[in-house]
């Protein structure tokens, strides 16, 4: 026992690290599901569904495609580059999520629980740094692969990240002025003001004497800029399929192959987490601190979904279905119910609860995104990020940094 | 301080071989990615001394934007293997010698006055970040805004440059 605690510092970050991957990749997998089913049901199509009920074990039958598929090596190619380029991608997408603080410190069993794997001072900086690194792995996979259209996609999207980085970068610059402070932490810890609620996040950026200034103009370029440098719809154009085949990705296959999918959606949960904790509070919750009602709305929303979960499971035609999905209702409706019994725990997970509910409304975006926009041209894209959204950031950045120094006076 | 001490050490052996690795590669993609592993281990090294926000730009400005541009230079010009000349006379009879010298004259320097250099202290970690930004635009704002105008200036001759041709 006194070994373990001696050693405490380095057991705990590795079993954070252990668990948070495992989450991550957990979600990674069904992301890709809920993308399908999300894209197809705009489509007026059904999305997967044979495979398990409502198609659930779909990521799971993918991952094992994924492991079995022939890797084939493309001739000619710079191994080095070639092999290092989904490793850095993947390697990069993931130390970035170590630095998100997913909720306030928990108490467990007398401890407190930091609920990040590095609680950095400069957590922000530290994401930044990750992500101006992010673009190796795509810039070389298209470089090493020997083939004109991975060549053009990797430079193609080398091109967008370096355009697009300065606008993210800048467009955060008025959250770190009105926080002041480069920790995620204390970005979030400011934005909590009693009994403002929701007011007091930075999208509104009420303070607790009623006025504030809204960080609305730099969330939007945030957003703008974030969905570019994760490649994602309208901005996905280094995958341009009728234009570049595949782009950066098009000579790997297999678990290579998947590397890169997996760091694109864990950039995009990164990119998810980031835009809730600068903009939208964090872990706050965004109703006032003396609704202490609202500690139930956890409950409320799994209860009804575990029923419903069953219900739907018992009328579902195969047997699978029938044992599954009434399975993970009961469990669900039986959380619900124990958070209702155990208040204690229940405090202890509003800070979580709202936290990923956050983080999913933004992943439901991307999607949605990508089921409703077109792609941009890749001139409209240039021009767009630097006649427009840096002006427009620079801007947000003087105005932020006037009303700051005007409050000071 | 032998933890501290074992990570000082692994990241300067990676500078150096990164360093190495540098000038040997053959291929310039190859000599850009090692310059990139320097730039990330000066990072760690800058951040052993406590330095975080300085650790950061590193890594954002050196290690990011100016190697992505190499980079993209590289790929653009799609340069190929370089090709090996037989070593100049000069640099086998003079540069070794005098590269051997001044390595011989630096490291009796520091050994010479290791007793007297002061540790680096690490800067208290919270403020840091503030205190340099404090310094940056109080006690140091000429230095600084001068610099921002030479970049400025270097911004507008790489446009002249670029639009001559039209």
């Amino acid at each position: 026992m006194s070994l373990l605690t001696q050693y405490a510092f380095l057991i705990v970050p590795i079993v954070k690290v252990a668990v948070l991957i495992l989450i991550v990749l957990t979600v990674d997998a069904y992301l890709t599901w809920i993308e399908r089913k999300v894209v197809a049901h705009i489509q007026s199509r059904w999305g997967p569904h044979r495979v398990g009920p409502h198609g659930l074990l779909q990521p799971l039958a993918d991952g094992v495609k994924f492991i079995f598929k022939e890797d084939p090596l493309p001739a000619n190619v710079d191994k080095v580059a070639y092999f290092l380029a989904p490793f850095l991608a993947l390697m990069l997408a993931l130390t970035s999520l170590a630095v998100i603080p997913f909720g306030p410190d928990i108490p467990v069993l007398g401890h407190r629980l930091t609920l990040s794997v590095a609680d950095v001072n400069i957590s922000l900086l530290v994401l930044f740094s990750i992500t101006a690194l992010a673009v190796y792995g795509v810039a070389l996979a298209g470089w090493a692969s020997n083939n004109k259209y991975s060549l053009l996609g990797g430079l193609r999207s080398s091109a967008q990240m370096i355009s697009y980085e300065l606008a993210l970068t800048l467009s955060v610059v008025g959250v770190l002025l009105v926080a002041g402070s480069f920790s995620l932490r204390e970005i979030i810890e400011h934005q909590a003001n009693g009994h403002l609620g929701l007011l007091g996040w930075n999208i509104f950026g009420f303070t607790k004497d009623g006025v504030g200034f809204t960080q609305i103009i730099g969330f939007f370029c945030f957003y703008i800029a974030a969905i570019a440098e994760t490649n994602r719809v309208p901005f996905d154009l280094p995958e341009a399929e009728s234009e570049l085949v595949a782009g950066f990705h098009t000579e790997y296959a297999s678990m290579k192959f998947a590397m890169f999918f997996i760091a694109e959606y864990t950039s995009m949960i990164t990119i998810s987490c980031l835009a809730t904790i600068l903009f939208f509070g964090g872990w706050l919750s965004p109703f006032p601190a003396s609704w202490t009602l609202t500690h139930y709305v956890p409950s409320l929303l799994l209860i009804p979904l575990g029923l419903w979960v069953i219900f739907d499971g018992l009328r579902y035609e195969n047997i699978f279905g029938r044992i599954v999905l009434p399975g993970v209702g009961v469990v669900l409706a039986a959380i619900g119910a124990g958070l209702i019994v155990f208040p204690a725990v229940n405090d202890a997970i509003q800070g979580v609860f709202w936290f990923l509910t956050k983080v999913f409304t933004f992943l439901f975006i991307y999607v949605w995104m990508r089921g409703t926009l077109p792609r941009f041209r890749y001139d409209q894209l240039m021009s767009f990020g630097w006649k427009f959204l840096l002006p427009v950031s620079i801007a947000n950045v003087v105005l932020t940094s006037a009303v700051v120094l005007w409050r000071m006076h | 301080m032998t933890g501290a001490l074992v990570i000082f050490f692994a990241l300067a052996a990676l500078a150096v071989v990164g360093s190495v690795s540098l000038i040997l590669q053959r291929e310039p993609i190859h000599s850009a990615l090692s310059l990139i592993v320097v730039m990330v281990a000066l990072a760690g090294l800058y951040l052993l001394m406590g330095a975080e926000f300085v650790a950061a730009v590193q890594i954002i400005v050196y290690g990011g934007a100016i190697m992505v541009l190499f980079v993209f230079v590289i790929m653009l010009l799609n340069a190929g293997e370089e090709e090996r000349t037989n070593f100049s006379k000069l640099a086998t009879f003079a540069g070794i010698p005098l590269a051997l010298a001044v390595t011989g004259f630096i490291a009796a320097a520091i050994a010479h006055s290791s007793a007297s250099l002061p540790a680096p202290e690490p800067s208290g970690a919270l403020t840091s970040t503030k205190t340099l930004s404090m310094l940056l635009f109080s006690d140091f704002v000429y230095p600084f805004e001068l610099t921002s105008f030479l970049i400025l200036v270097a911004i507008l001759g790489a446009i002249v440059l670029a639009q001559r041709e039209n």
